[in-house]
């Protein structure tokens, strides 16, 4: 049993079993295809592990696509439409499952919001009090990635970017490729200066996608002792 | 008053928030006014919105009525996900101030920064009772709604329970589940459950009145005695 806490407070710990683990960074930084192989890593060892994405919540899905349409979400509901979004996914799932002992595996937590809506115009200090009752992840993963290489994976074979994705809704440029570029390098900014304060273990995410992973299990071999039994990844296989 | 830029000038006020306000918006200023009605379910709100709004308009106001669940945006989700899922609390009350921001900023300040009069059928203060009765941290309502414009004049409609429950009686005939509270499983007896869930609600309100400033208005008399009373206020206030 371990003590969890949440994210600004140590006052209303629990007991778990279980873990949270985060991956963090921008689009295009690699996160997604890394917390899917660490999934199939951990359930090719018999851990019971849960899977939850950012703004993937059935309950909020559609009013968020279609104010995205209509063009009218104002920097404060959308953050708020995120947060909902986070606490359903966040009551339902990620907290009962963590203190039922399993490894819940975030693709994007609360870090998101903090770097996003911070840019979008959000008080910081407002947003941080929004999300203070989500518990404190016991590993974040943050993926950094120079804005041109993240880019370049995004856009590859992309014909046209959206309205908010570009961050067009900021009137950063008139060109959605620039406004996207300044968007994403302000989020960044964000991320970097959260990184020590919030105890990120960063990832060079322009290594290749094996040594990243082997970094990754070799961390959370560290973090979860239920994973030594077997080894991460041969590091001939990365060499 | 001779001078018309000059009234003008000295309508104008600037936007104040709660707590940590909306950045983007600061030194926004407004013309028109904000007053909100509070007050339990069948304490006679809608009624007395609107009275006062035939009463402004006819006095040569412009006014806007809103209310909570009103956005065009969030509402409708709101009911859906009421009726198809099973809600957390936190879930439920961000969902809210969703819906709450959305109207906040698309609604109420464009039609007071053209100098309308919004009436508004309730408030945050109803979201911050009910959560409070749910378990959620008053510091945390509080911090979550630090983006809330504050309102020029808000009234409490204090009911007493007993007789609050009767006008719910002659309005529906049934009890509703989630304003008698019977999410929180109080009592397996639905008139009873109404009727402590109320109480707790009174109880939260009470409290918020010190904090924001909330006018009671003694809602147990008849619907003529209320409005005379509000409406004296709202000249009052208008005036100065």
């Amino acid at each position: 049993m371990v003590r969890i806490k949440t994210i600004r407070s140590s006052r209303r710990n629990f007991d778990s079993r279980g873990k949270l683990v985060v991956v963090e960074g921008i689009d295009g930084s690699g996160k997604s295809t890394q917390i899917r192989l660490l999934e199939k890593w951990l359930i090719s060892k018999g851990m019971r592990v849960f899977l939850t994405e950012w703004n993937s919540s059935e309950l909020v899905k559609e009013i968020t696509t279609k104010g995205k349409k209509k063009g009218r979400l104002t920097p404060t509901t959308f953050s708020l439409l995120h947060a909902t979004d986070f606490a359903d996914r966040y009551e339902r799932n990620i907290f009962p499952l963590v203190h039922a002992g399993y490894i819940v595996l975030a693709d994007r937590y609360v870090y998101t919001a903090y770097a996003r809506d911070i840019v979008r115009g959000c008080d910081p200090k407002w947003v941080r009090q929004v999300y203070e009752f989500a518990i404190k992840p016991n590993i974040t993963f943050y993926f950094g990635v120079p804005v041109d290489v993240a880019s370049e994976r995004i856009l590859a074979g992309r014909p046209k970017l959206k309205y908010y994705e570009a961050g067009m809704d900021l009137n950063l440029s008139n060109d959605p490729y620039e406004s996207y570029r300044i968007f994403q390098s302000r989020i960044i900014d964000q991320y970097e200066s959260m990184a020590q304060s919030e105890g990120f273990v960063t990832i060079d995410g322009t290594s290749g996608i094996e040594e990243q992973q082997y970094l990754v299990r070799k961390k959370i071999m560290e973090t979860i002792p239920e994973c030594k039994s077997v080894r991460p990844l041969v590091k001939a296989q990365v060499l | 008053m001779s001078d018309p830029q000059q009234l003008r000038v000295m309508l104008e006020r600037t936007i104040e928030s709660y707590g940590k306000g909306i950045p983007y918006l600061e030194n926004t200023g407004v013309k028109g006014r904000l007053i909100v009605i509070e007050g339990p379910d069948a304490s006679g709100r809608s009624t007395q919105v609107a009275m006062l709004t035939s009463k402004l308009e006819a006095d040569g106001h412009a006014v806007l009525n809103t209310g909570l669940r009103r956005s065009e945006l969030i509402s409708e989700g709101i009911l859906e996900a009421k009726r198809n899922f099973v809600l957390g609390k936190r879930t439920l009350s961000l969902f809210y101030a969703a819906d709450f921001a959305d109207q906040l900023e698309n609604k109420i300040i464009p039609a007071l920064r053209s100098g309308y009069i919004v009436l508004a059928d309730r408030y945050i203060y109803t979201l911050m009772s009910r959560d409070a009765v749910r378990g959620i941290s008053t510091r945390w309502s509080h911090n979550l709604f630090g983006f809330a414009m504050k309102p020029h004049l808000v009234f409490y409609l204090e009911v007493d329970p007993n007789e609050l429950v009767h006008r719910v009686f002659q309005k529906n005939s049934s009890l509703d589940y989630y304003e008698s509270g019977a999410d929180l499983g109080l009592s397996d007896n639905m008139f009873e459950s109404f009727l402590i869930y109320q109480g707790l609600l009174a109880k939260q309100f009470r409290k918020l009145q010190k904090r924001y400033g909330l006018v009671p208005i003694n809602g147990n008399r008849s619907i003529i005695e209320i409005n005379k009373d509000l409406q004296k206020k709202i000249d009052d206030f208008l005036k100065n």
